[in-house]
This record gives C-alpha cells, sequence and structure tokens, in this order.
C-alpha cells in the first residue's frame, strides 16, 4: 500500500493507493499518529484503494474518533468493493462519506 | 483439493493469499466475489496467527476445494491451538455511533455477513473452521 500525505495548514488529505490489510494497516496507523495533532480537517482518498480488512477499519475508526473530537473526518472516492465493505459493518453510518 | 501447511504467522498472510487466489482464479468470480473470500481469509487466518498458539506459534493447514456445480469455493482452516470458537463471539453493534464502537469483532462479522456457510468444530485437539461461498 502507499501513503500519500498532502497537508495544508490544518487540512490533511491521505491518499491510499493498493490494499490497506493486516499487513500494511500499522504503517496507516503510525501516519496518522504522527500527523493528526492540530488537524482540523482529515480527508482520506480512497479512489486508489481496492481493499480493505477489519484491520483497517480499525484505523479508520479510530482516525473518527479523534477527529470527533478536533474537527471533521471525510472519506472520498471509494469504490464499490470498499462501500460494500463500509455498508455490511455500518461504518456507512458513523464514517462521513462523500458519495 | 489442494492444501498448504504453513506456520501461523501473520508474516505468511500474503502467502496464504496466493495459495487461495490461484484456486479461485481457476474459477469465473467477480471482483467483489474474490474480494469477499480474500477477506474472510485474511480475517480467519490472522485470528489462527494472533491467538491459538499464542504466545509461542505453530502450524495451520488452509484446504481449498473447488466445486463445479454449483460452482463454490469451501476453504478449511485447521490448528491445533487452544480450542477457540470464533462464532460464539456475540456480533458487534453496528447501529452504535463512532465513539461508542469498539476496535474490535468486526473480522468475524465481516466473515459471516459474506460467506454462504460458516461453520466450526473442535475435534481430536484440532480447531476446525469451514467456510463455503457460492460463485
Amino acid at each position: 500500500m502507499t501513503i500519500n500525505k498532502n497537508q495544508d495548514g490544518s487540512k490533511l488529505e491521505i491518499a491510499l493507493e493498493g490494499r490497506l490489510d493486516t499487513m500494511t494497516a500499522p504503517a496507516l496507523e503510525e501516519e496518522v499518529k504522527s500527523s493528526i495533532e492540530g488537524i482540523k480537517e482529515l480527508v482520506f482518498d480512497l479512489k486508489d484503494l481496492v481493499y480493505v480488512s477489519s484491520a483497517g477499519l480499525r484505523v479508520l475508526l479510530s482516525a473518527q474518533k479523534t477527529m470527533n473530537k478536533q474537527g471533521s473526518m471525510t472519506i472520498k472516492n471509494a469504490n464499490e468493493e470498499v462501500m460494500e465493505i463500509f455498508e455490511v459493518t455500518g461504518f456507512i453510518d458513523i464514517l462521513n462519506i462523500e458519495e | 483439493m489442494r492444501e498448504l501447511n504453513i506456520e501461523a504467522l501473520i508474516e505468511n498472510l500474503d502467502q496464504v493469499l496466493a495459495f487461495v487466489d490461484e484456486e479461485i482464479d481457476k474459477l469465473e468470480c467477480s471482483v467483489k466475489i474474490r474480494t469477499q473470500i480474500d477477506i474472510a481469509v485474511e480475517e480467519l487466518f490472522v485470528n489462527i496467527a494472533h491467538y491459538a498458539y499464542n504466545p509461542e506459534t505453530g502450524p495451520a493447514t488452509v484446504r481449498v476445494e473447488v466445486e463445479k456445480d454449483p460452482p463454490a469455493i469451501s476453504i478449511t482452516f485447521i490448528d491445533h491451538g487452544i480450542p477457540y470458537d470464533p462464532l460464539a463471539k456475540a456480533d458487534p453493534d453496528i447501529t452504535l455511533s463512532a465513539d461508542e464502537r469498539e476496535i474490535g469483532g468486526l473480522g468475524i462479522f465481516m466473515v459471516k455477513k459474506s460467506m454462504d456457510s460458516i461453520d466450526y468444530e473442535y475435534k481430536d485437539g484440532q480447531n476446525i473452521l469451514h467456510i463455503r461461498k457460492l460463485i
């Protein structure tokens, strides 16, 4: 998985490419942890993300919990397979997903 | 029927997925179903790697059977670790808000939702977990 970060003041956009799974989720968790301080607006661009397992969902949930305290978080460009996972797990109701 | 015997370590996940995907690719299978099977395999193998022999490690067997009529894939995971029935755990409450949601229990829930059948038995000192998905 490739993680691309783009920060503009207190806005941070993280674009993910590839598979967010047991092996790659820890790297994303580290990235989020090290850069979330002071961020008011966090955006995940999932355009090129093809797969997400529960390990990845945990990182997204944890980021959402942090952002609920300090600003907002948005998910954009999730593909059909990833959206399906958000639906099955009820994440569609707890994440702010841009259609 | 093909079988892979491998040390239950998360580092071996990619090898397990490659083994299963090779079988899936013999069938005409949509991206959606392939993804669902991959997720199920990941969740179940990682569970074994994390819990079966904790804090030691041990072996796991992954057995894949391709069925023709109706087209389906059947996967069995076997370990000799501590008896553990992942199906006995209550499903997470997916109606809770982000702040109330707990981190955990999601993996097996995703497997239950996406597979056509899932069953568990403990027999002869082995955890045997079987999933089946119609293609």
